[in-house]
């Protein structure tokens, strides 16, 4: 099967072309014969899936009304909660975690009419930018089984470039969607912090974490926003303003739009193929009418250590909880409640989930507080002014999405070499701004991806800009040969 | 104490009456089968998120108000970590550096002396789950059960200023702050029910010194007796402490009630580091001025208040005001009854005494004795039309205290009507002057007493039915008639 999109196949299934049941039994075959290699689903819920097809298809015979989406399967990253289906952050404390409620994400793609066909593979808890951090499994990058997919969402990003899934959702807390989405030349946007629910997205770091799809291109990621923007009176932090219609943004034309190139996203750290790319797509958007400009964002070297003190310090309180008490994993071997504590954890979390734990303890230690935590909310006002600034001037701003192309695995064995992969989204999570990556070209035969950068809630701004591109350059549609799966 | 002066801050914590929790919408209803009143929010499974109840803000912005303290404009919950089986989310979202109420103050009244206390601060929280070891302790425990439909119950915590100089101060603190509480009628305030509970801080210093000694914490204080005794224990304690030349060690300590002893709990090197930080799955609050107004605006009339206003305008004494006034259902019991007769000392002595005597004989609150405002009120017209004598109506009143009936129905049931029909008294006046010649004598011969001892014959003949006024003024007629 050829790979599809959102649009194209619900021409199709309205046409009656093509059922819900067949697609999704056609996705679930393409997972079969093809994910023991790529790897990127840690459930597959192929029974509910075919259920809620055959319901779908039963609907459309007898004319009822019928969502946006469907008939249209995806899959979910496995922090989303999914009432009744295993959810475990890829973590071996949470490996046996079902729970008794579901995300709200997956509660407004339910009533969209999409179809689940499973819960996708992460770096454990969302920690990782490689997926090689999972409790489980590495995912393979659908381009190169050598190379990872990114992370922490590389199983939602690597099901979408495969075929195996029309689109997903993931979670970005610092660069989680949209660096996977480069590494597997897909679309993937962070939408403004509070513009999707969190209720129901396992919590890394609250003030960060935010949900968003995967996608073939532009106008199938208008699509799913459509779905699952909007406020929700079940997260204090979601935000109670007018949400669009994100496909009315979908128009060819950018003339006269004012783009920034901020000078310290390129350079040094940036793979010079990378930034040779990146640069083509700036003279491509000159080239469609677009008025760039290079400018500065001043704080950006300190965006990604402010990064390292508020998301640990967050996630050291938000995965306190499991303590093998209630649910999950608990240690058998235990003398006291003390020991039950300790040695549940330390069995459950992997070392990349302890290293970030025991960071922010430290950090929100007394005594430290003020030193670290502190501080670093101020750093982060300031990178947040540094966007305010620039977009008085810009309507947005262009980047790389990440320094590199996909990297073999093991190849960023050291800690730091691996943080800093997040060097070009980092800051946008800490402002709580949205930003988009679109594949643009290849570089060894692997996908590069842009990131364009908008004032919050400017989603439709990056969408049309996106789409622009898209419909005006070949480089922005990639897609892999699989054949080291076939 | 003599040489020593103890200083005194208590830590008060009162669950809040609001119908759902403070960040879900389950029950705070007492009791239930364990495990009954959850839901993923509370039971705090991952990825749920909190959305704060806004009785909950409004409750608390009441009680800050109503002790006084000044109501912040901007204010934030921050989360405080720290790993127990019965916090669901291993932190209990509290509130740290700015809190909803601070600088607030109460005016105790101790042995005729008023006192300030000041009150640091006011914030909101929520309450934990609920264990039940199998064996002594957590840890000397096989397994524990946990039951988490407290988890998430609201709470404010009171924090006085280090101001309290005795165990009795504390005393009269905290029996102000409840009738405070119960007035606004946010809590039901009972100790017995853990819905209000108190933590002391106490330390001492040589009389003169403004510096602080060291201080412990006492906890589980589970009644008014006990914040006292445990209190006054603890002062004596460190004294002997320091009179021995041993340094106060900075500890938390427990109240054993059974041996009247407060013993070590852990010790400061133990302490927690709670890792305070802001809350971020809830927004900060902003609270508009206007709405602070509002619930000002809409308080009731306070215990002090009050109990200015029933001296001055009806009269009653300093002590009879303060004890009514005390509690907000015995003031209530009181406004009622001087609506429908307006007899304020009459009704201010029922309640002083015969009310209290048998509250206090039982145990009871006042709610749950069948009394009515509408039935005291109802006696005190048929006493003041000579209906019943004021000796009859202690025992309608009784009967109405157990049973709840109408006095009227009591009266006629029990035949208990007065006498005061001249010719049926006259004839006993007789039959008792007959009766006793002695007593007739010594009033002829002056003994003016006599007189006494022959009305008493009179109502005991009438089983005290007799109106005492008739009885008097016949005896008398006849009396100097002989
Ligand atoms: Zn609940």
């Amino acid at each position: 099967m050829e790979l599809s999109t959102i649009h194209g196949l619900r021409d199709l299934l309205a046409n009656r072309e093509i059922s819900a049941e067949e697609l999704t039994n056609q996705a679930l075959e393409k997972i079969e014969k093809i994910d023991d290699k790529i790897k990127a689903f840690v459930t597959v819920t192929k029974d509910e899936a075919i259920q809620v097809a055959r319901e779908i298809d039963q609907k459309r015979r007898k004319g009822e009304s019928l969502g946006p989406l469907s008939g249209i399967p995806m899959a979910l990253k496995d922090n989303m909660c999914t009432e009744g289906i295993k959810t475990t952050c890829s973590s071996k404390i949470l490996y046996n975690f079902i729970p008794p409620y579901s995300a709200k994400v997956y509660e407004k793609l339910l009533g969209a009419g999409s179809i689940l066909l499973g819960k996708t593979n992460m770096d454990e808890f969302a920690m990782g930018s490689s997926t090689e951090n999972s409790g489980f499994f590495p995912t393979r990058n659908p381009w190169d089984l050598n190379c990872v997919p990114g992370g922490s969402s590389g199983g939602s990003a690597a099901a979408v470039a495969s075929g195996e899934a029309v689109f997903a959702l993931g979670s970005d807390t610092g660069g989680s969607i949209r660096q996977p989405a480069s590494f597997c030349g897909v679309v993937g946007l962070k939408p403004t912090y509070g513009a999707v629910s969190r209720y129901g997205l396992i919590a890394y770091a609250s003030s960060l974490d935010q949900i968003g799809p995967f996608t073939r291109d532009v106008t199938d990621c208008a699509l799913v926003m459509n779905a699952i923007a909007g406020h929700d009176s079940f997260d204090s932090t979601s935000a109670a303003v007018d949400y669009p219609d994100y496909t009315s943004f979908l128009s060819n034309d950018i003339k006269g739009m004012r783009i920034g190139i901020p000078q310290e996203y390129f350079g040094e750290g940036i793979e010079p193929e990378v930034e040779a790319k990146i640069r083509e797509a700036i003279n491509k958007l000159e080239e469609l009418g677009a008025v760039v400009e290079e400018c500065s964002l001043p704080h950006t070297q300190y965006a990604l250590p402010a990064y390292y003190i508020i998301a640990p310090a967050e996630c050291s309180s938000n995965l306190a909880r499991y303590d093998g008490v209630r649910y999950g994993l608990r240690a058998e071997d235990a003398d006291d409640i003390i020991s039950m504590f300790s040695r549940t954890r330390n069995q459950g979390f992997g070392i990349e989930v302890k290293r970030r734990i025991m960071l922010g303890t430290y950090a929100l230690s007394s005594g430290y507080y003020d030193a670290y935590y502190l501080k670093a909310l101020k750093v982060r006002n300031l990178v947040k002014q540094d966007f305010d600034l620039a977009f008085e001037k810009f309507d947005c701003l262009l980047t790389p999405t990440a320094p590199s192309v996909a990297f073999e695995f093991g190849s960023k064995a050291d800690t730091l070499a691996m943080y800093k992969q997040d060097v070009c989204t980092i800051p946008i999570n800490l402002a709580g701004i949205p930003a988009l990556s679109l594949p643009y070209g290849l570089v060894n035969n692997k996908p590069v991806g842009l990131q364009l950068v908008g004032k919050a809630f400017g989603e439709g701004t990056l969408l049309r800009v996106a789409y622009t591109l898209e419909q005006n350059s070949e480089q922005t549609r990639l897609e892999p040969s699989l054949e080291g799966v076939k | 104490m003599g040489q020593y002066e103890a200083v005194i801050g208590l830590e008060v914590h009162v669950e809040l009456k609001t119908k759902s929790k403070i960040f879900c919408g389950c029950p705070t209803e007492f009791g239930g089968e364990p495990n009954t009143h959850v839901c993923p929010i509370c039971l705090g499974l991952p990825g749920v998120l909190p959305v704060l109840n806004k009785k909950v803000l409004e409750y608390a912005i009441k009680a800050g108000l109503a002790i006084n303290c000044s109501i912040a404009e901007f204010s934030k919950f921050d989360r405080k970590n720290y790993f127990y089986p019965d916090l669901t989310k291993a932190f209990q979202t509290s509130q740290f550096d700015l809190p909803i109420a601070e600088h607030g103050h109460l005016d105790i009244n101790v042995n005729g002396e008023i006192r300030r206390i000041g009150i640091t601060r006011l914030h909101m929280e929520e309450d934990a789950g609920k264990l039940t070891h199998q064996g002594e302790t957590i840890s000397s425990s096989l397994s524990s059960l946990a039951d988490y439909n407290r988890a998430g119950v609201p709470l404010v915590e009171i924090v006085s200023e280090p101001d309290l100089r005795s165990a009795e101060e504390a005393k009269a603190y905290l029996e102000m702050l409840k009738a405070i509480i119960e007035y606004i009628d946010v809590s039901d305030v009972k100790m017995e029910q853990g819905s209000l509970r108190c933590d002391a801080n106490i330390s001492i210093r040589p009389v003169g010194s403004k510096e602080l000694g060291t201080r412990t914490e006492v906890k589980n204080l589970n009644s008014f007796r006990s914040v006292q005794r445990a209190i006054e224990y603890e002062i004596q304690r460190q004294i002997d402490q320091v009179e021995e030349g041993e340094r106060i060690i900075q500890e938390t300590r427990t109240w054993d009630e059974n041996k009247g002893v407060t013993l070590s709990l852990r010790s400061k090197e133990e302490a927690h580091d709670y890792r305070y930080f802001p809350e971020p799955d809830l927004t900060p609050l902003v609270i508009s001025r206007d709405w602070v107004e509002e619930l000002k605006n809409g308080l009731p009339e306070l215990p002090e208040a009050k109990k200015l206003r029933l001296i001055a305008d009806h009269g009653l004494p300093e002590y009879d005001a303060g004890v009514i006034t005390s509690s907000r259902t015995l003031a209530d019991f009181y406004d009622k009854t001087v609506s429908l007769h307006a007899d304020y000392k009459g009704i201010s002595n029922w309640i002083m005494v015969e009310l209290l005597k048998l509250l206090n004989a039982e145990n009871m609150e006042i709610s749950e004795s069948k009394i009515s405002p509408e039935g005291l009120a109802k006696m005190l017209k048929m006493i003041e039309n000579n209906t019943i004598s004021g000796k009859i109506a202690k025992q309608v009143f009784e009967e109405m205290f157990n049973t709840g009936k109408d006095p009227e129905a009591i009266v006629k049931e029990k035949g208990l009507v007065q006498i005061s029909d001249e010719g049926q008294i006259n004839a006993i006046v007789e039959q008792v002057i007959a009766n006793n010649p002695k007593s007739v004598e010594d009033f002829k011969a002056g003994k003016e007493k006599s007189i006494g001892f022959l009305v008493g014959q009179i109502m005991k003949e009438t089983k005290g039915q007799a109106n005492p006024g008739v009885v008097n003024k016949l005896l008398k007629d006849k009396l100097n008639e002989l």
